[in-house]
């Protein structure tokens, strides 16, 4: 829900090169049924944590909706699920 | 005859402090932020110790300070360990269900957001032009 302006700084800051959106008015998030009602800062409207990974016609082959805030997918899971996807197998 | 410092009874208050100051330092690391084990051991060995304390202190009172700072410091303690296990396994599963959200097959609600440089991008064009494409909704709070 950051805006273009403090996206565009974090993304330089970090030196990050993959797409930063911005969702001010959470209507994607919304539509994704991830909206997280007072749950930010100060009791604002902010979004669940989720991830999904999309292929090429757009239907969600993988995703991650952690139930504990704590608990994020890590970077063998997601691996693991692009290797899936692609059909590659531990035999590989 | 004095009576000795009561260390263990301070010690122990401050490990308490320190299981919970450290979180923010654990939870840096998946290994220890997905379940907070470390912090867990050092408010247990606070606990130990700040209990050795008060038995110093009301078992050997000829000998050592302590019980009524003692007692006050393992109030105090019981309220950070309550408040940590509270805010560490109770608060950050206070998420919704989100049951209408796409299920694995199903597809991905169409969307068109600005870039970090203000560029539109759609949802439809990440997908066509790349192999896959990963949609992170990131929180960037507890």
């Amino acid at each position: 829900m950051d805006s273009v302006e403090i996206n565009q700084r974090h993304t330089r800051q970090l030196g990050l090169t993959y797409s930063f959106l911005s969702d001010t008015r959470a209507e994607v998030i919304r539509r994704y049924d991830l909206l997280h009602a007072g749950g930010g800062p100060g009791g604002t409207d902010i979004s669940r944590p989720g991830e999904f990974l999309v292929d090429k016609q757009g239907v969600v082959r993988w995703l991650n909706l952690t139930d504990n805030l704590s608990v994020r997918a890590r970077p063998e899971q997601l691996l693991k699920a692009f290797d899936e996807m692609s059909g590659k197998t531990a035999a590989n | 005859m004095n009576r000795r410092f009561n260390w263990p009874i301070w010690v122990g208050f401050l490990l308490v402090l320190a299981g919970l100051l450290t979180y923010p330092f654990f939870v840096q690391f998946p290994v220890t932020r997905d379940f907070p084990w470390a912090n867990l051991l050092i408010l247990l060995a606070g606990a130990f110790v700040l209990g050795d304390g008060l038995v110093r202190a009301f078992r050997q009172r000829e000998i050592y300070h302590g019980r009524i700072l003692g007692s006050a410091l393992a109030v105090l303690s019981l309220f950070v360990i309550g408040f940590f296990a509270f805010a560490a396994f109770y608060v950050v599963r206070q998420l919704p269900a989100s049951k209408g959200a796409p299920h694995l097959g199903q597809k991905a609600p169409q969307f068109t957001l600005p870039d970090q440089d203000g560029k539109p991008v759609a949802l439809a064009d990440l997908a066509s032009a790349n192999w896959a494409v990963l949609l992170i909704f990131y929180r960037g709070h507890w």
